[in-house]
């Protein structure tokens, strides 16, 4: 029997035993009906949402608490990134936050036994030109302030850390050097998902999945619940922890954002033998490269150049991509593409995401979280949590409210945010 | 890869475009309150379906153009109207132009 609020163990010791009697898993978490009320309902049941419900059950004893969403666990954008963690931002404000981040990830696995594959393999964001490298400097000076391990380093020291890279001086785009950032890494995506989920169903949270919210109640400027293909749910505070759809969703309870969706795609190349260890960023050639545990290396690029809820890949992605990592490690010439796929990004004018209060009481925003979502997931979750709880705007997240646009605030991290994942 | 219609150069495809936004009217800068020009600069009605856009055709006449997207299939056709000019597309103004979806069309 396990006791409430602590999922079952996982222990080498209970994975030889059921290897040997074939006894069943457990499921992570359960299924339940949809009650008629709840103290807080999150929409979005991915790891914004996950690590928001979890975090208020586990910091604040709010139990009652419905996820709702109209796919899966994690089938939107928290399954779908390049799933690099990393907190070499620019504004001392970015800075913070994503390192909150980083320190919540270092300890996640053990915080909800469930091995999130956690590598602090180093990040490297490439400079190839003096006004990337000067910004560079400049992101270093601000890490190192904020107690963040960054440095500029020489294409010397890039050829020692990635032998495969070409950093001779008489490519299209040579390389003058990069900033180094050790602490950054990848992470396991899906882990990281399934590891909220389960530790926040054995807190009480019930998940809701393929239950779609397709109307929010508000009654004199204040929310009063959801309705959703399941039925009516009526929750003082509804949180909108969606990517991609989060300006239909909040078009629901009337508040109009200032975001665009555009799809991003990427792509994986068939396993080798394991040779790239950190992450390899370029901003000039928009591209991003690490290699998983499996050996399939993962592309990243930017966001398609028009907004769109499509998700379909596109052959002129695969050209681009493949011309701009040829250029980058021209060995890896004959490597064969496995498969591409797009995900959707909530892009906001200032690139940073919009937390926080609305016009509507009641009703939450954990939203426009462009390219660099799951990163922060834990930290939202806990200052989403920590906002739900006390009625108060956590400072960590101060900046990133929405009526910075209404008052001429923005917060322009688009010097680290834009490619640099 | 999609095609776009423009209205000088015919179907085309949409590499040679930029996009450049919504269509929406420009609120008097007279008369507009910092709300109705902010909410013309930042918010978006991002729709999840047929959209007027407005379009450079960089690479072809160069000319800024108004064209219907679904934003879901990226199924393109043409507006009845030209876009009088810039970001400005395919709209009229009227006094309440702070109203970004005044001209909507979906």
């Amino acid at each position: 029997m396990k006791r409430r609020g602590r999922p079952t163990t996982y222990s080498a010791g209970g994975l030889v035993s059921r290897g040997l009697t074939h006894r069943e898993w457990p499921p992570a978490w359960r299924r339940h009906d949809l009650q008629a009320t709840y103290d807080v309902v999150v929409i979005g049941a991915g790891v914004h949402g996950l690590a928001t419900a979890y975090y208020l059950a586990a910091n604040h004893g709010i139990r009652k608490v419905a996820v709702v969403d109209k796919g899966y666990v994690g089938g939107g954008g928290s399954g779908r990134n390049t799933a690099i963690v990393r907190s070499n931002y620019l504004t001392p404000e970015g800075v913070r936050f994503y390192d909150r981040s980083v320190k919540l990830y270092e300890r996640l696995a053990a915080d909800l036994n469930f091995n999130v594959m956690f590598s602090q393999r180093g990040h490297l964001t490439l400079a190839h030109n003096d006004g990337s490298l000067r910004t560079m400097r400049w992101r270093a000076e601000v890490n190192k302030l904020e107690g963040v391990d960054s440095q500029v380093i020489s294409p010397d020291e890039i050829a020692e850390l990635v032998p495969f890279m070409d950093v001779s001086a008489d490519t299209r785009y040579p390389i003058l050097g990069a900033l180094y950032h050790p602490p950054g890494g990848t992470i396991r995506h899906d882990a990281v998902n399934w590891g909220y989920a389960r530790a926040a169903d054995a807190l009480g949270v019930e998940i809701h999945q393929n239950t779609e919210v397709v109307g929010i109640d508000v009654e004199d400027g204040r929310v009063q619940g959801v309705r959703t293909t399941r039925g009516h749910v009526s929750a003082p505070v509804v949180v909108n922890c969606t990517a991609g759809w989060a300006s239909l969703v909040s078009e629901l309870a009337g508040v109009r954002l200032p975001i665009s969706t555009h799809p991003l795609q990427a792509a994986v190349t068939e396993p080798v033998k394991v040779f790239l260890d950190t992450v390899v960023v370029s901003g000039t050639l928009h591209v991003y490269v690490s290699q998983t545990d499996r050996g399939e290396l993962v592309f990243g690029a930017s966001t398609d150049p028009y907004p769109s809820y499509s998700m379909r890949g596109s052959l002129e992605f695969t050209e681009e991509l493949a011309g701009h990592v040829l250029e980058l490690m021209p060995s890896i010439a004959k490597l064969r593409v496995l498969r591409q796929w797009a995900g959707l990004c909530d892009m906001t004018p200032d690139f940073s995401p919009i937390m926080g209060v609305t016009p509507v009481a009641g009703f939450l925003l954990d939203v426009g979280w462009g390219t660099y979502g799951f990163k922060a997931g834990p930290v939202a979750g806990e200052a989403m949590a920590e906002l739900v709880a006390t009625g108060r705007t956590p400072e960590i997240i101060a900046a990133f409210d929405l009526a910075r646009f209404q008052d001429g605030r923005l917060v322009g991290e688009k010097g680290a945010a834009a490619v640099g994942h | 890869m999609f095609r776009i219609p423009c209205p000088h150069c015919g179907l085309r495809n949409v590499s040679e475009f930029r996009h450049v936004g919504e269509a929406r009217t420009r609120p008097d800068p007279h008369t507009a309150t910092p709300e109705q020009w902010r909410a013309y600069l930042y918010e978006q009605r991002n729709v999840a379906g047929w959209s007027v856009e407005s379009w450079y055709h960089g690479s072809g006449c160069r000319q800024y153009i108004g064209v219907e997207r679904h934003t879901v299939t990226n199924e393109t056709r043409p507006i009845a109207r030209a876009p009088e000019s810039g970001h400005a597309a395919a709209g009229s103004a009227s006094p309440d132009a702070g109203a970004p979806d005044a001209d909507s069309a979906s």
